[in-house]
């Protein structure tokens, strides 16, 4: 019952002669544009998050220039181009607060979230649940495009002062701390990001349900399914909430509401809660496709169904279950009761059990298989290592008491970016290099694959673990310049930097050589490992795959 | 802007009845060389006896009119290079210290190794070279038990002194404490001591030399490092438990000092409130540490704690009285919620600081900000590092 592998010899025929009737593609601003077919709007939720991923990398990129040594180096002189004229000091350091929002809002909601759910969601669960598109292809359509209008508003917030409250916005410098337009214009492209995000949650749980191939019960489903089927449920609890605490944030700066503040009765704390009430619930949104993606990678290469699978399936599921109860843990430095504190110690301390069996499981996986090392599993292999190391400096933050002095510093910069830029992103490379001969039909240069692997290995840990470091001697988060004493370790995090962006040099070099000359890749490039549906179809698949549901026995 | 000039007008009464810019070039390497014993981490530095004598042009207290008062080994203050915490100078920071030190770090290290071995080891083992065919198991219900036990179990055993140094950190002050109240403002702190007559200190960073205007005292290396040091010291008591109570005048702030192992926010409409006894003389640095708009990397905190006498001394020398020993000191001390409280009420006439933050909705002069609050006191902090 929990066998991932399936038999699809049943289907395979009618594929092959199915092919001509499915192939007619419609005109270039049709297919690109109106499009209702889950892998173009895939592809285009890849593009665009490859793009947004160019731009909030860059940011960062500025940011580890600035940061590199101590003293206000080269604020001023972008200040003075963003306003056409000389910049005063203050409105340089705002811009540095500018730059962190950007950062952070560009790489959860329009690179992480796009690639994970829109990218790879949108073309992998149809074709692994046996289904011939999405349930709502028109409403998967909108869900794209309201990405551009809201990537617009927060691309073009900088032009019109910026917004520079951090990516979480807290009230009241996002109300009467910050005005001008562009706060406003940060918040609108929340809504509509946030719109698109429940759009296409909405989509995917009644895809999962009721479009799954015969035989395809629940717990036949890949995890990488499974995954994308908790993520759905997270997004479509969670953005509503943040819907509404941004919504008050609007109102309160611009009709004179006071949700927020306490002149008028309102709580900034209130606006805390809200916040990571959905906030939280959106570091497993960014990672569990990531747990789906390398699931099936490491059960791939391994050549081996992956272990305990209801044991992985239902962790997942446990652990979006308790992401919606630890929130303030976030909080605790903002005055919360004691027992409150030791309420959020406790309950963020039982996330580890279950992401600590999915650790396991993944090792239990490769324990007895025939392992071959290409570059999706190299990156999966990594993304274990790596997700332990911030998964465990978790642990150390969840304590309420030593939170006390962690809080703010860059303790914390390093565990969420373990997390997210060596986690969530890890299995990003994962997962386009796993898919990437499904999805254009061409191989990738296998040196180049693991050249860009070891390269942004290296850069991320020599930018990332000495921010604990910093951290522990109290270094403040979201500061652009520091006391001298602080030097050191951010020189080496900025030596870290160069060389992490030197490998991405190497995977767009290896993404256009391999668009343009790759070899042509087969319908299963990986062999008897793989065992999910999307490798039984051709590559690149037809344009719509399974006009004749496959019958999983 | 409003607020702006009566700031302006505070500040120059508390902050610049500063002696004038005089370099105590003599005393500056001190405090630098005590600072920093380089390579040992994360015990309290032995050097900290090492106490410099008086030195007549020191910028400490003097600058405020109080006696002169030694210069004092800067203890709490980041090392560069190190890879551990600051050294602590409060028990539960002690304790925090030894939990982090001897509890998580040993057990987040084996944990990670562990998962490290364990890659190593499936990677060589299991390769394809060594092992053509993928064996076929699936499950393992014991296995599986064994590893959802086990980080269950390393959990409580974290816990327990988790909850522990909570409640610690929970304990109410004791009747007799000092109580400091910091309020958050952008992009500066002041201080008020409402057991010892409720004066007010204003505390700003310090500029460099290069970057003062004509008249200001700039940063010299006895006052602190480059961005910690302040031209106002607040001073506390050791030994005496000190309660600290925190708000703010605007947006959120987080007043902390690192080596007390304190981090409390300031929040608008709020008085939080924890408490802390300094075990050692010296001098802190903390920095605000919620982001509270442009020069939010700009507003330190310099702390110096010195035997109870010298603070009485200190606390006369700005005017303030001593409780009645016996008499409960609490008397003025705001409870949570209680908002209107005197101290807060005279702080709010006191400096216009239009404390109803509708009033800043309404100010358009606030609308242009961070640009038009930058003259927001008599010592811009901020400019501290123009022209680098």
């Amino acid at each position: 019952m929990t066998d991932t592998a399936l038999t699809p010899s049943a289907f395979v025929s009618h594929e092959a002669h199915d092919h001509h009737d499915t192939d007619h593609k419609p005109g270039f601003f049709a297919r690109w544009f109106m499009s209702t077919n889950h892998k173009d709007i895939g592809t285009l939720y890849l593009i665009f998050a490859i793009v947004a991923g160019i731009i909030g990398g860059s940011v960062s990129g500025l940011m580890r220039a600035e940061l590199a040594h101590p003293g206000i180096q080269y604020l001023q002189g972008w200040a003075s181009m963003l306003h056409g004229g000389p910049a005063s000091l203050d409105e340089s350091l705002h811009l540095w607060n500018v730059l962190i929002t950007a950062h952070g809002l560009i790489m959860v909601f329009f690179m992480v979230m796009p690639a994970m759910v829109g990218g790879f969601g949108n073309w992998f669960v149809p074709i692994m649940i046996g289904a011939p598109d999405m349930a709502f292809p028109r409403m998967n359509n909108v869900s794209f495009w309201l990405l551009i209008p809201a990537f617009t508003l927060l691309l073009a917030s900088p032009f019109f002062g910026g917004a520079g409250n951090g990516w979480t916005l807290y009230a009241p410098l996002s109300t009467y701390g910050e005005p001008g337009p562009s706060t406003d214009m940060a918040i609108l492209a929340l809504h509509l990001a946030g719109a698109s995000s429940i759009l296409g949650a909405i989509n995917f749980i009644t895809t999962i349900f009721n479009m799954r191939a015969p035989g395809m019960t629940l717990h036949k489903m890949p995890l990488f399914v499974w995954s994308m089927l908790v993520t759905a449920f997270l997004l479509l609890l969670a953005l509503p909430v943040l819907a509404a605490a941004i919504t008050m944030l609007l109102t309160d700066r611009n009709f004179g509401t006071t949700f927020f503040d306490p002149a008028g009765g309102g709580d900034p704390v209130l606006y805390q809660h809200l916040f990571w009430f959905f906030g939280h619930p959106e570091v497993y949104i960014m990672i569990l496709p990531g747990f789906g993606i390398v699931s099936q990678i490491i059960s791939t290469f391994s050549r081996k169904p992956v272990f305990g699978y209801l044991g992985m399936a239902y962790a997942m599921v446990a652990i979006g279950v308790v992401g919606f109860v630890v929130w303030a843990h976030h909080m605790f430095t903002t005055g919360l009761s004691v027992n409150t504190k030791m309420y959020f110690t406790a309950a963020t301390m039982v996330i580890a059990v279950p992401t600590g069996i999915k650790i396991f499981s993944w090792i239990a996986t490769m324990w007895g298989g025939s392992l071959t090392f290409k570059t999706p599993m190299v990156w999966s292999i990594g993304f274990i290592f790596m997700f332990t190391v911030g998964g465990v400096t978790g642990v150390v933050l969840a304590n309420g008491g030593i939170d006390d002095y962690m809080q703010d510093t860059y303790y914390v910069v390093a565990h969420f970016h373990y997390v997210l830029s060596l986690g969530a992103v890890f299995s990003l490379f994962a997962g386009f290099y796993y898919w990437f001969p499904k999805m254009t039909g061409k191989m990738y240069n296998e040196f180049l694959g693991q050249l860009h692997f070891w390269v942004f290995f290296v850069g991320v840990n020599v930018m990332f673990f000495p921010m604990h470091f910093l951290g522990l001697q109290g270094m403040p988060r979201r500061i652009p310049d520091y006391t001298p004493q602080y030097e050191h370790w951010n020189t080496v995090a900025s030596v870290g930097y160069m060389i992490m962006a030197a490998g991405m040099v190497v995977f767009f070099v290896n993404l256009i050589w391999s668009l343009a000359a790759g070899k042509k890749a087969g319908d299963n490039p990986w062999g008897d490992g793989a065992t999910t549906l999307e490798w039984t179809i051709s590559s690149p698949p037809p344009y719509h795959q399974f006009e004749t549901l496959p019958r999983i026995d | 802007m409003a607020a702006g000039l009566a700031l302006a007008s505070l500040g120059g009464v508390a902050g610049h009845a500063a002696q004038p810019a005089s370099t105590p070039t003599s005393a500056a390497p001190a405090p630098q060389a005590a600072a920093a014993p380089g390579g040992v981490s994360n015990t309290a530095p032995t050097t900290a006896a090492a106490t410099p004598t008086a030195n007549p042009s020191s910028p400490e207290l003097a600058m405020d009119g109080a006696p002169a008062m030694t210069v004092k080994p800067m203890i709490g203050q980041p090392t560069d290079g190190l890879f551990g915490l600051q050294p602590q100078v409060t028990k539960n920071g002690q304790f925090a210290h030894w939990m982090h030190n001897s509890i998580l770090v040993p057990t987040i290290t084996i944990i990670s190794l562990f998962v490290l071995a364990l890659l190593f080891w499936v990677s060589f083992r299991y390769r394809k070279a060594r092992n053509p065919v993928a064996s076929k198991t699936s499950h393992n219900t014991f296995i599986e038990i064994i590893w959802t036990l086990a980080p269950v179990v390393i959990l409580v055993l974290i816990a327990v002194p988790s909850i522990g140094l909570l409640q610690a950190q929970f304990k109410p002050a004791p009747s007799g404490a000092v109580t400091l109240k910091a309020i958050g403002n952008q992009w500066y702190w002041t201080y008020q001591y409402p057991d010892n007559g409720g004066f007010e200190i204003t505390a700003n960073m310090l500029k460099e030399k290069a970057d003062v205007a004509a008249g200001e005292r700039p940063r010299t290396d006895a006052d602190g490092p480059k961005l910690l040091a302040t031209d106002n010291r607040i001073v506390l008591p050791v030994g005496v438990p000190i309660r600290l109570i925190t708000t703010s005048n605007d947006v959120i702030h987080s007043w902390a000092v690192p080596a007390f192992w304190i981090k409390l926010d300031a929040i608008p409409g709020r008085l939080n409130e924890t408490s802390f006894t300094i075990e050692k003389p010296g001098l802190y640095f903390g920095q605000c540490s919620e982001l509270c708009g442009a020069r939010h990397g700009y507003m330190p905190i310099a702390v110096e704690a010195v035997p109870p006498a010298e603070y009485a001394a200190w606390v006369k020398a700005k005017g303030g009285t001593m409780p009645t020993p016996g008499k409960a000191s609490d008397k003025v001390i705001p409870q949570p919620g209680a908002d209107g409280s005197a101290a807060k009420a005279e702080e709010a006439a006191e400096t216009a600081n239009a404390t109803g933050p509708v009033e800043n909705v309404a100010t358009p002069a606030n609308a242009t900000a961070p640009a038009t609050t930058q003259g927001a006191t008599s010592n811009p902090a901020g400019a501290g590092n123009a022209g680098q």
